[in-house]
C-alpha cells in the first residue's frame, strides 16, 4: 500500500517536471546556445594550431558543459520555493529525499541529454577523430549528472538569496574539480566512481539543505 | 484529535506567543483571529510540521506528529499564503499534480467535478498565470474537496475572494465538518459556519 503510494507520486512527480520541462524548453535552448557559444569562442582566444586545439579539445568542451549546467541550477528548487509547490511537497506523506531525486533525475534528462548529443558537433568543431568523440561523449554522459548531483546541493542552499546563480556557480564550481578533471582526461571509470558516490550522497545533502529553508 | 500544549514560538530574538494550549476535536471549525503580525501564520505552520515550536509539543491522536511524519502528513491538508499553484500548468492539472504527487489517484472526473464545485468549470484548461488572484486561490482550494484529509490548516484562504466563493468555502468547511472533520482557520473576516462547534483563540500582538 505504502510502496504503491509512492510508485503513484513518483510518477506523477516525473510527469509534472517533464511537462515543465517541455513549457520552459527555451530555458535548455538558452542553455544549449551558450554552450556552444563558449566552446566555440574558445579557440578564437588562443593559437591556431590544429594540433593544439585538439589536445585542449575535451578540456573546453568539458568545462563549457560545466558552466551551462549551472545555468539551469539557479532555478531547480526555487521556482517551486516561490510559488508554494515545494512547502505542498514538504508536507505531502511521501519521502522527501525520493522527491528530491526525482527532480535531479529530470533536470539531468532534460537538459544533459541535449548536451550530450550536441557535443559531436562542438567535437568536430576541434577536429577529433570519431574515436575520440565517443569518448567524449560517454564522459560527459557519465559526468554531467555529477554535475548535476553536486549541483542540486548548491541550489537548495541558496533558496530566496539575492543573485542566487553567482552564488550557486561559487558554492559548486569547486566541488565539480575532481569530475573536471577525470572528465576531460576522458577518464570514464573514475568519472564513474564520482557518478556512484554522489549518487550516494548529493540528493541526501540537498533534502536537508531544502529542510533548512522550507521548515523556517 | 489535535492537541497543543504550552507552544511557544520565537522568530529572531522576538517572542510572539508563549504557553499557547488548545485542543481541536472532530466537528471543530477552530479559528485563529489576531492582529497581523500576532503569529496566526506561523503557528499554523507549527501545527504543520512546517516550523518547530521553541517549547511545547503538538500532538496528533496523543502522539507527537514529529514522531508521527508520514502518517502525520497523510491526514492534513494545509494552504498557505502562497497557494501553490504553477504557473505553467491549467487549474485542472495543477489539481491533479498536486494529488498525484500526495500518492493519490484521482480520476479527471473527480477533478473536473472538484474544480467546478468552486466555480472554475469554464476555466479548466486555462493555464494558471492567466487566471485571477481569486481563481487560483479557488483552483487551491479544491484539492481540499478531493484529498481526504482529517484536518484542514487554512491561512486567510478568504482574501481576494467573492462573496460567492466564500460561500462556496463555507459549504465545504461545514460539510468537513459533518463528517468528523477538523479545520484550523486563521482569518479576519467572519465565517458564518450554520452548523458545528466554532471554539478559537486569538492571539495578542
Amino acid at each position: 500500500m505504502k510502496a504503491a503510494s509512492h510508485l503513484v507520486m513518483f510518477r506523477w512527480l516525473l510527469r509534472r517536471e517533464l511537462i515543465l520541462a517541455w513549457r520552459r524548453k527555451s530555458d535548455v535552448m538558452s542553455m544549449l546556445a551558450f554552450f556552444v557559444i563558449i566552446a566555440s569562442l574558445f579557440p578564437l582566444g588562443v593559437d591556431p594550431d590544429s594540433r593544439l586545439l585538439r589536445n585542449i579539445a575535451p578540456g573546453v568542451v568539458w568545462f563549457s558543459a560545466l558552466l551551462a549546467s549551472m545555468l539551469g541550477l539557479g532555478s531547480l528548487f526555487s521556482s517551486d520555493y516561490t510559488d508554494g509547490t515545494l512547502e505542498q511537497m514538504w508536507i505531502s506523506p511521501q519521502p522527501r529525499i525520493l522527491i528530491v531525486a526525482g527532480k535531479i533525475l529530470v533536470q539531468c534528462l532534460s537538459t544533459g541529454i541535449p548536451l550530450v548529443l550536441i557535443s559531436p558537433l562542438l567535437a568536430l568543431q576541434f577536429g577529433l577523430s570519431l574515436s575520440e568523440m565517443r569518448l567524449l561523449a560517454v564522459s560527459l554522459l557519465t559526468g554531467i549528472p555529477v554535475l548535476h548531483l553536486i549541483g542540486s546541493i548548491g541550489s537548495a542552499l541558496t533558496i530566496g538569496v539575492r543573485g542566487g546563480g553567482l552564488v550557486v556557480a561559487l558554492i559548486v564550481l569547486p566541488l565539480c574539480v575532481p569530475v573536471l578533471v577525470f572528465g576531460a582526461g576522458r577518464n570514464v571509470p573514475l568519472v564513474g566512481a564520482v557518478l556512484a558516490l554522489t549518487l550516494v550522497f548529493a540528493p541526501w545533502a540537498a533534502a536537508s539543505a531544502l529542510g533548512i529553508v522550507v521548515e523556517d | 484529535m489535535l492537541e497543543a500544549s504550552h507552544l511557544e514560538c520565537v522568530r529572531g530574538n522576538r517572542t510572539i506567543f508563549r504557553d499557547l494550549s488548545f485542543a481541536v476535536r472532530p466537528g471543530d471549525c477552530f479559528r485563529l483571529t489576531g492582529p497581523n503580525g500576532s503569529g496566526k501564520t506561523s503557528l499554523l505552520r507549527m501545527l504543520c510540521g512546517l516550523l518547530s515550536p521553541t517549547h511545547g509539543t503538538i500532538r496528533w491522536h496523543g502522539a507527537g506528529i514529529e514522531t508521527l511524519g508520514e502518517e502525520y502528513f497523510s491526514s492534513i491538508a494545509y494552504i498557505g499564503h502562497r497557494p501553490g499553484i504553477k504557473d505553467e500548468f491549467t487549474a485542472m492539472e495543477n489539481l491533479q499534480v498536486s494529488i498525484g504527487m500526495r500518492g493519490i489517484e484521482i480520476s479527471r472526473k473527480a477533478a473536473a467535478s472538484a474544480l467546478e464545485r468552486m466555480g472554475l468549470g469554464g476555466r479548466l484548461h486555462v493555464p494558471a498565470r492567466f487566471l485571477s488572484e481569486g481563481e487560483r486561490r479557488r483552483a487551491a482550494i479544491a484539492r481540499l474537496a478531493v484529498n481526504h484529509s482529517m484536518l484542514w490548516l487554512l491561512d486567510e484562504v478568504l482574501t481576494s475572494l467573492d462573496r460567492l466563493a466564500v460561500d462556496m468555502i463555507q459549504q465545504l468547511i461545514e460539510d468537513h465538518l459533518a463528517v468528523g472533520g477538523m479545520a484550523i482557520v486563521a482569518t479576519h473576516q467572519e465565517l458564518n459556519l450554520s452548523s458545528g462547534r466554532s471554539p478559537g483563540i486569538e492571539l495578542a500582538a
